[in-house]
């Protein structure tokens, strides 16, 4: 029965050294693609991260970069078909996620690794009250009695600051507003005190004012909690308070990974100057907005050499014809581009 | 909610006004002489038929004997059939006897249709899929008469499985085939509705979230992913029932029960217009009814629906 609504391909073919390294959650050179009637699209491909316990990565990137369907594959909720992995390991704790079995599997999920979904209205069952879904956890994994689970689900709710959370346990999702609702689901997504909280662009269906207390929350549960925390997000305004690190994705590849500072300070890849350059500005006035031009390559068909030859103002005909491995650029940050120490360098 | 029962419920009463006037004025519209071969192969007496058109206020307009006639059933007289039997007794008889095999066919309905239902939306295009897929379609396009008779015929007389018809006591094992052949086009309507609601539900985002939160999957199917899919199968069941029962006449015929469709049956080829009238009002009841609770379970199912 387990195997109906996910069934968890095994990693083969290429990729994954596999061995231990101390860290809390690894991806390591993951490969994913969907298997479409119109063809095979590579969603991901050689994707490798780390989140350790009481830091914060965000994972940033366009819509189609592959940065949620990476989360899924770390979750185990890709949906198979259309989604296969088709290399790579995904290890907690030094264990590679893929060949577990599917109990395994699902004893880290909410315990291990949990994760909060963009869009909370959907993500919550609609027929089931914000209370009930709190307390299922408790209920389900812990074995605990109704009484004790509600009263644990309260407090949970009382945690993520949902004002008279007792009197709101009997209310249903759509008799909450969106920030309430998606404090709700940080709760839900907390109950099990995971170690990985994996945040899917959780403030992108909000109101901008809403968006920053919801930031701020996370920001403070995952200090207090010590979490390792991947937040996804398309919006570097998010990122910046945030995050520690930042692995930029692009075509299902990481292109850049550093310290926040260094990122913003100083892209190393043409691409991160891009989005920091698009960002508008408010001591510019009049000035034009500045945007990448042209679309993200379909996946279906990623052109020969960097995939984001295409559209770069600094490509050159080395671009055409080599991927650009992921490394290291000076201290501590990572770049996939021909001429990283080139603009790293320059003043 | 309370406001909300009693607004429905008055809903209700010009509707059962509206069907039953409607019902009465067709039955009693039907061409013909009712009296004619009543009594034997001689016309009747003109005393006789005096007193029958009395009897039956045959001599007033439409309207007035629909009065009369509303007027008596409110304080539970159903009146008599030509034979001078009571109405009200026809109908307490055989009512039990097709409420029971209504009941047996919904179940089977819901058991056979909803199972095979969640199998199939799970795995789509799987063997079993197939299978039911193709089955559904011979059951929906067999009329109820072949189903019956060829399970009769098969079960009954040829292989001695069951006996081919029903026994007067009406029991519950002797009903399973004939319940089955009732209900067995609305099987097959169940089953494709509940496959195309799971299947449609069980890629949703809540499910995907009940999988995150690492529940079983025999619970993230049971009760997240079923609740939501149960909404528009407990629609199809609820209206079911009053079908059911209207439906009977052919099942009841082949397997002899001596149900309302029977009753039904034989009161409109002997022009007992009072007998057919007083059982279809019945019905019209237990279909508005039935609806009424559909309706309310609604909320029970979808906490969405609100009744104000």
């Amino acid at each position: 029965m387990s195997d109906i609504l996910v069934s968890e391909q095994s990693a083969s073919g290429p990729g994954g050294s596999g061995r231990p390294s101390g860290r809390l959650l690894e991806v390591d050179d993951l490969r994913v693609e969907f298997r479409t009637r119109d063809g095979v699209a590579k969603v991901i491909n050689g994707v490798t991260y780390h989140v350790d316990a009481g830091e914060t990565l965000a994972v940033l990137g366009e819509s189609g970069s592959g940065k949620s369907v990476t989360a899924q594959t770390i979750m185990g909720i890709l949906d198979t078909p259309p989604g296969f992995v088709t290399g790579g390991q995904v290890r907690f704790h030094g264990k590679d996620m893929l060949r577990m079995s599917d109990e395994e599997r699902r004893r880290i999920r909410g315990e291990g690794i949990a994760m909060i979904f963009q869009d909370a209205l959907s993500a919550l069952n609609p027929v089931f009250t914000v209370g009930f879904q709190i307390a299922e956890q408790f209920r389900v994994r812990r074995g605990m009695g109704r009484a004790e689970a509600k009263k644990r689900a309260i407090d949970m709710l009382d945690q993520v600051k949902i004002p008279n959370a007792k009197g709101r346990f009997n209310n249903y999702p759509h008799q909450f507003s969106g920030g309430m609702r998606q404090r709700a689901m940080i709760a839900m997504s907390l109950a099990l005190d995971p170690e990985v909280l994996i945040a899917d662009e959780p403030t992108t269906a909000l109101d901008v004012t809403v968006q920053a207390q919801i930031m701020d929350l996370l920001a403070e549960l995952q200090r207090e909690r010590q979490m390792g925390m991947i937040l996804i997000t398309h919006d570097l305004g998010v990122v910046a308070d945030v995050a520690d690190r930042i692995a930029v994705m692009y075509a299902g590849r990481i292109v850049e990974e550093a310290d926040v500072y260094d990122l913003y300070a100083k892209p190393a890849h043409p691409y991160t100057m891009g989005l920091i350059e698009s960002i508008p500005r408010l001591d510019e006035k009049g000035q034009q907005l500045r945007t990448i031009k042209g679309l993200p390559p379909n996946l279906m068909n990623i052109p020969p050499g960097c995939p984001f030859n295409p559209r770069c103002p600094m490509a050159q005909p080395v671009c055409r014809e080599t991927i650009p491995p992921l490394l290291q650029v000076g201290n501590a940050r990572a770049s996939a581009c021909h001429f990283a120490e080139e603009l790293v360098n320059r003043v | 909610m309370g406001r909300y029962l009693l607004r429905r419920l008055l809903q209700l009463v010009p509707v059962f006004i509206g069907t039953t006037f409607l019902i009465y004025w067709l039955v009693w519209a039907v061409p013909g002489d009712p009296f004619a071969g009543k009594c034997g192969e001689r016309r009747c007496p003109d005393q006789y038929i005096a007193f029958m058109t009395e009897k039956y206020h045959l001599d007033q307009n439409v309207f007035v004997q629909y009065f009369t006639y509303m007027k008596n059933l409110l304080q539970g007289d159903f009146g008599q059939t030509f034979s001078q039997r009571e109405i009200s007794d026809i109908i307490l008889t055989s009512y039990p006897n097709t409420l029971k095999l209504a009941v047996v066919a919904l179940a089977i309905e819901a058991v056979i249709g909803l199972g095979a239902g969640v199998l199939t939306g799970l795995r789509r295009n799987g063997f079993l899929d197939n299978l039911v897929l193709v089955s559904t379609l011979f059951l929906i396009a067999l009329p109820v008469f072949v189903v019956g008779f060829v399970l009769q015929w098969l079960l009954g007389v040829q292989w001695g499985i069951i006996k081919p018809t029903v026994s007067s006591e009406m029991r519950w094992s002797e009903l399973i085939v004939p319940g089955f052949v009732l209900g067995s086009a609305s099987v097959a309507y169940i089953a494709r509705v509940a496959r195309t609601s799971i299947a449609e539900n069980r890629r949703a985002d809540y499910v995907r979230t009940a999988i995150a939160k690492g529940l079983p999957m025999r619970r993230v199917v049971g009760v997240h992913l079923l609740r939501n899919s149960l909404i528009p199968v407990v629609t199809l069941l609820g209206t079911d029932l009053g079908a059911l029962m209207g439906g009977a006449i052919v099942t009841e015929g082949i397997f002899s029960i001596n149900g309302i469709g029977r009753q039904v049956f034989r009161a409109i080829i002997t022009k007992e217009s009072a007998t057919v009238v007083g059982i279809v009002v019945v019905l019209v009841l237990v279909y508005l009814l039935m609806n009424l609770l559909v309706d309310l379970l609604y909320a029970a199912l979808d906490p969405r629906i609100r009744y104000e």
